[in-house]
């Protein structure tokens, strides 16, 4: 009835520790049903996460950060009100964080291999950023490359949740003509489950949603053929956008400050990667449900797909080709038409030549 | 464009267009007739369906304010509110910030959350009992 | 080759490459028809030769009474599909904008509901001319491989466009990626078959009216 006050931290459950901070079962529920909302579940499922996360234990956390901007980490603690991400994020037993921790050097990175050994083949291992192999000293942490630090610590994780573009797909990094030949997590670790949480950067509850499922469930989410998790990336922005009746009726916005721009028509011929891209900015939306890009008359960049850097262009349309087609027409016609000239004049010489040996057949000819 | 230039936006008023609403408030129609026939209860998540923006205060003003308004202080503001049509209820979760981090609309007698939970009232018992015991200490000491 | 990069490489080099050999095949074979030349004709004229090709590209064009009531079928069909096929391909906002990216202008769309419903029909009666082909013997006799091959081409990208607006079956980059290949493909096979004459049939209606313009007779 009471709590415990001999277990440490780290035995109590999920509602043990929330209600040893004060925390009531009404507050507790009232963060269930924001999860629920956040993470696409039937409101149904309420009284089961609320169950199922009361009797949750506590995760060790293992965060690496390679080739990236730290907007990822940014993202996820710009919220740091008593909401979901903080709920999690203060719940979870964050062992190495370079940007978040306090210790450095060589305390840090003791930390990483004591929790390592601790909590072998049950802790969860977070990557943001891409791994540089064209050469190991691109980039380091504390002397030790990126791929050897990842290939070490991602032995004795239970799974990988890859965050960001970066980590999952290469990101911008990997862009063309990608200098440091960064390859994402998924292409160097195949023995492990690897959660792809893309997005540039992802959506901060879309990152502790992935987390919550892991711990109410105790299971990774159902991915996509791209590893990412289908309640987050399920569905289309464009599937999901509110301008999407203007488009279907074929009423577009042409530039930024025009007539059909004020009205809140669709972005399609400003350059909108909605249609192809799989995310949760539509409903979810981002800095708590204020809005999204779309909704800021600004058309979706596509970020949390593979090389959406690469995409030909933000502002081109997607029907539009992203090579120069105009010039390569040009070249093609220039070399047809020069080719034709000259075949024409090799043609008219061959002609000239057979009219002039040619002989007209005489009488004598057929006696012959 | 020169920043002087004000763009005024006028889709906070324009018509309807998802053409969500009035499947919404026939879905609550539904479950209101449910809940008359059966007593179950119905959640609907507002977040779950693609609304322009204006169109869920549509939807709020639609159902309007009924006889209770309730406020809970559970990380956060909450509000819970019984529309003009009874049975209907508004549920909006916000954060810590005035944010909304939920919104729902629920088709019962009374919100689960409005209900005292029983590990609260189990909290509550030891805690009362605590009190009392400083009380009855504090007693014998002024006397 | 992830779906995305399958879909990078449609808009990009792959609609590079089918560029090329679709205006190099064109011209080749422009070349060929205007190079060919003709032997001088001798007859004095007996009327004009651009007054009478000019009225033949539009009375051509109308189909004579008879001729409708022998093959109404294939008349009505045809036009439907032709039509069809021109207000899908020049009317649609997405294509348009794709025309102005390359030849530098563009032209008003209409409502894309209009375009989606006039997709349908397209496909319905391409479906039905094939049905026709096939059924009738003598047309049966008749067609070649080729006339399967170009059938095939022309509804593909109608067929995929519909699906890759309606988004139905799999994801919508790979939706995407397939309907602009399958444009691809149509341009890569459009000037060896017989789907030049959209390019060749004025030329060839102005022929044939100034040949008896030339004669002096009716066309
Ligand atoms: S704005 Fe973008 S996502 Fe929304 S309907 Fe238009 S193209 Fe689709
Ligand atoms: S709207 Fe598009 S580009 Fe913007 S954050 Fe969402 S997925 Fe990324």
């Amino acid at each position: 009835m009471t709590i415990n006050k001999d277990k440490s931290r780290f035995d109590m459950t999920l509602g043990e520790t929330l209600r040893s901070q004060g925390i009531s079962r009404r507050s507790f529920l009232k963060f269930c049903a924001a999860t629920a909302s956040m993470m696409a579940m039937s409101p149904a499922m309420i009284p089961k996460i609320a169950h199922a996360l009361e009797s949750a234990r506590r995760p060790s956390v293992i965060w690496l950060s390679f080739q990236e901007c730290t907007g990822c980490t940014e993202s996820l603690t710009r919220a740091h009100t008593a909401t979901i991400e903080s709920l999690i994020f203060d719940y979870i037993s964050l062992d190495y964080h370079h940007t978040l921790m306090a210790a450095s050097g060589h305390g840090a990175e003791d930390a990483r291999k004591a929790a390592m050994e601790e909590n072998f083949g049950k802790y969860l291992l977070v990557v943001d950023g891409s791994i540089p192999m064209g050469n190991p000293g691109y980039s380091t942490i504390a002397g030790i490359s990126n791929y050897d630090m990842l290939m070490e610590t991602a032995k004795g994780a239970a799974a990988i949740i890859a965050v960001g573009t970066c980590a999952t797909y290469g990101g911008i990094p990997h862009a063309n003509p990608n200098p440091t030949g960064a390859v994402s997590v998924g292409e160097l670790i195949k023995d492990k489950p690897i959660i792809n949480v893309p997005g540039c950067p992802p959506i901060p509850v879309v990152i502790t949603g992935v987390l919550t499922h892991f711990l109410t469930f105790g299971t990774i989410p159902e991915l996509d053929h791209i590893g990412r998790p289908k309640v987050f990336y399920g569905q289309s922005i464009h599937d999901r956008c509110y301008r999407r009746p203007f488009y279907d009726k074929g009423l577009f916005a042409e530039t930024f400050d025009d007539e059909g721009a004020r009205k809140g028509w669709c972005l399609y011929k400003l350059g909108c990667k909605g249609p192809t891209t799989y995310n949760a900015c539509a409903t979810t939306k981002w800095n708590n449900g204020t809005s999204f890009p779309i909704e800021s008359g600004h058309p979706c960049l596509g970020c949390s797909e593979p090389d959406f850097w690469d995409g030909g262009g933000f502002y081109k349309a997607l029907s539009m080709p992203t090579e120069n087609i105009t010039k390569t027409a040009i070249y093609t016609a220039a070399g047809a038409v020069a080719a034709g000239v000259a075949l024409g004049a090799m043609n008219k010489s061959k002609k000239n030549s057979a009219t002039k040996a040619h002989n007209k057949t005489t009488i004598d000819d057929l006696e012959k | 464009m020169s920043s002087s230039t004000v763009v005024p936006f006028n889709i906070q008023n324009g018509d309807e267009m998802t053409q969500n609403v009035k499947p919404l408030l026939h879905e609550i129609k539904h479950a209101l007739d449910s809940l008359i026939e059966t007593g179950k209860s119905t959640i609907i998540d507002l977040r779950s369906i693609p609304l322009a923006p204006g169109e869920e205060d549509k939807i709020l003003n639609t159902l309007g304010q009924g006889e209770v308004k309730a406020q809970l202080n559970a990380l956060g503001l909450s509000e819970v509110n019984e529309t003009q049509y009874a049975g209907v209820w508004t549920v909006t979760h916000y954060n810590d910030e005035d944010q909304i981090i939920s919104r729902f609309i629920e088709v019962t007698t009374m919100p689960e959350i409005l209900c005292s939970q029983t590990e609260d009232i189990m909290a509550a018992y030891s805690r009362l009992a605590i009190t009392l015991d400083d009380i009855v200490e504090d007693n014998l000491e002024t006397n | 080759m992830s779906e995305i990069e399958f879909l990078s490489w449609v808009r990009g080099p792959g609609f590079q490459i089918a560029v090329i050999i679709f205006i190099a095949g064109v011209l080749i074979r422009f070349g060929e028809i205007l190079l060919l030349g003709r032997k001088k004709n001798l007859a004095e004229a007996k009327g004009s030769e651009m007054s009478s090709g000019l009225r033949t590209i539009i009375t051509r064009s109308i189909p004579d009474k008879t001729t409708f009531q022998r093959s109404t079928f294939t008349l009505v069909a045809g036009y439907i599909f032709h039509i069809g096929i021109f207000v899908t391909l020049f009317l649609f906002a997405p294509h348009i904008l794709m025309f102005k990216e390359v030849i530098g202008f563009g032209w008003p769309s209409i409502p894309t509901p209009i375009i989606d419903a006039t997709a349908v029909v397209t496909i319905i009666a391409l479906l039905a001319v094939l049905a026709h082909r096939m059924s009738n013997t003598v047309l049966k006799f008749l067609s070649t491989k080729e006339d399967y091959l170009v059938w095939l081409v022309t509804i593909l990208p109608l067929i995929t466009g519909y699906i890759a607006f309606h988004r139905i079956g799999t994801t919508a980059p790979t939706l995407l990626a397939i309907h602009i290949l399958s444009v691809e493909l149509l341009l890569v096979i459009f000037p060896f078959t017989k789907l030049m004459h959209s390019f060749t049939v004025a030329l060839s209606r102005w022929y044939n009216g100034a040949i008896s313009g030339y004669r002096g007779v009716e066309s």
